[in-house]
């Protein structure tokens, strides 16, 4: 997301002098450059618990970009959601596969290559997209407000509505397949009990592979 | 020049608090502590009452090796007490203790959501340290520390966002500008289970599973020794006066007092901030911890539908009385 946002601060730059950048532009770009950073450091280190806390970098450095652009109230959700709960999550996970301290032999995966191209044609799509819709976009630092928590509510559930409310169906949906999933689980595991005490995957297993 | 000489004052003014207050709910702990346990407590550091007590505790603290453990994953040990003190810093920077613009350090339009944004993070820094001290009840004291997050950041989520809709605004001050006398009962369960939330993400008592000492040591903070733990209790006392701080602004009207509100008005806002500080002390030598899953149970089963019920009941009079 980082390189794409950057690319299209270059573009809508043009008419506004490029060879002149502003005290924002180039904290844009130098954040950009730092969030991309920590993007490659997230998936190439071979230790665990460090990947999930390059991505607090990451993520934290994506919510200064949109500070940057003006967008508060994005750039606190950012923070609170991915940074406060979903890092936090993923330490919870990794916590209980008890992630061994050092590197982990086996964190590469054999399908880094497909990997790597889905990631960047899925970055080429994005930076294609983000440069057309904004091409001749320029935040005003000194007009009105354009990313201030009402300015963002009016857009969201004036012009926005249905994309929003489908969203929520999605998560919901996501939500009750998770309980449905957890607890088919759980009656599996009861019903294994009297059979096999061994479930696949368990962690003596995965235990045994370290 | 005369803008960066206000922004250096904020923020001079800001950090003292942060340096002082917490030190100050410090000492009133050992003393209300000592008080209702009839015991004495710290009386002959400094001569009267044993006032420099502290003062001892931080030189104890300052003398001690700081050691990191063999095992341990050295960076990451030593950087998670800053990422737990840190964030606690930033959000003080966002509570106002007076109207006007002169009495904030810094007037933030998403108000609500930085600060608990912010307070979210602070809960990494138990993470890094039960993580990286390579030691079984650390690890078991971090497990504890996200597994609690997790359940009490949605009701105290929830809460704020049912004051929030109350005022028609998130920023603080605006909130505290918008309050009247009786929001006090129409808001009493969302502040309350705010408030109780808030105490869980500290782990203050009873909610202090992740470092129940008879158990696990002291949780994720066990392998920690002189300035570095200092600077983790530290962060557990910064984190009440945000906590009390945010509930005085959110629930019980700042500033607003029943007189002497003009020019006067941040005496009510540390009255309440105080007051508030002592029933978490109050909490601590009165309730006996919960139990790891009695923790859950609670949060799962009555915060989170009290917070919504609160959310209804808000929706409902806003809309009766617009």
């Amino acid at each position: 997301m980082s390189p794409a946002a950057a690319l299209a601060t270059t573009a809508a730059a043009a008419p506004h002098g490029f060879l002149s950048p502003t005290g924002v532009e180039i904290a844009f770009l130098l954040v950009g450059l730092v969030t991309f950073g920590a993007a490659l450091v997230t998936v190439t280190t071979r230790q665990l618990v460090h990947a999930a806390l390059w991505l607090v970098v990451t993520l934290g450095g994506l919510a200064v970009e949109y500070l940057l652009l003006t967008a508060e109230f994005i750039a606190w959700m950012q923070v609170l959601i991915y940074v406060g709960s979903v890092v936090v999550l993923l330490l919870f996970g990794l916590m209980l596969t008890k992630a061994p301290i050092g590197r982990s032999p086996d964190a590469d995966s054999a399908n880094r290559w497909a990997a790597l191209g889905v990631a960047v044609a899925a970055a080429a799509a994005l930076v294609w997209v983000v440069v057309d819709a904004f091409r001749t976009t320029w935040i005003d630092l000194g007009g009105a407000p354009s990313g201030s928590t009402k300015v963002t509510g009016a857009s969201l559930f004036q012009n926005w509505v249905l994309p929003f409310e489908a969203l929520s169906v999605l998560l919901l949906a996501a939500l009750v397949g998770a309980i449905v999933l957890s607890r088919k689980a759980k009656a599996d595991a009861a019903a294994a009990t009297t059979g096999t005490p061994a479930v696949p995957g368990s962690r003596s297993e995965k235990e045994g592979v370290r | 020049m005369n803008g960066a000489l206000d922004v250096g004052l904020r923020l001079l003014v800001v950090f003292v608090v942060f340096l002082t207050f917490p030190l100050i709910v410090g000492q009133t702990e050992h003393k209300v502590m000592a008080h209702m346990q009839g015991r004495l407590g710290p009386m002959y550091a400094g001569g009267f009452h044993g006032w420099a007590q502290l003062v001892a505790d931080g030189v104890k603290f300052a003398q001690k090796e700081d050691v990191v453990p063999a095992g341990a994953d050295r960076r990451v040990f030593q950087l998670a007490p800053a990422v737990a003190l840190l964030p606690y810093l930033l959000v003080l920077l966002a509570i106002p203790i007076g109207p006007g613009e002169g009495a904030v350090g810094q007037v933030i339009d998403a108000g609500i959501f930085f600060v608990l944004a912010v307070m979210g993070v602070g809960v990494l820094g138990s993470l890094m340290a039960g993580w990286a001290s390579a030691n079984k009840f650390s690890l078991l004291g971090g497990l504890r520390t996200a597994a609690q997050l997790l359940a009490y950041e949605l009701p105290m989520l929830l809460a704020a966002a049912s004051v929030a809709m109350a005022a028609g605004t998130v920023s603080l001050p605006g909130i505290v500008d918008a309050f009247e006398w009786w929001w006090l009962p129409w808001q009493i369960v969302g502040a309350i289970v705010f408030f109780v939330a808030g105490l869980a993400e500290l782990q203050r008592p009873p909610f202090d599973m992740p470092v129940a000492d008879s158990e696990i040591i002291f949780g994720a903070y066990t392998e920690y020794t002189g300035l570095r733990f200092a600077l983790f209790l530290l962060a557990e006392y910064a984190g009440i006066i945000v906590l009390c701080g945010l509930t005085t602004v959110l629930f019980l009207g700042g500033w607003h007092g029943p007189w002497g509100a003009e020019g006067l008005g941040w005496v009510w806002t540390l009255l309440k901030t105080a007051i508030l500080a002592f029933v978490v002390i109050w909490l601590r030598v009165t309730y006996p911890r919960l139990r790891e899953d009695q923790l859950q149970k609670f949060s799962w089963t009555l915060l989170v539908p009290l917070s919504l019920a609160q959310i209804a009941v808000t929706g409902i009079v806003k809309v009766v009385i617009s």
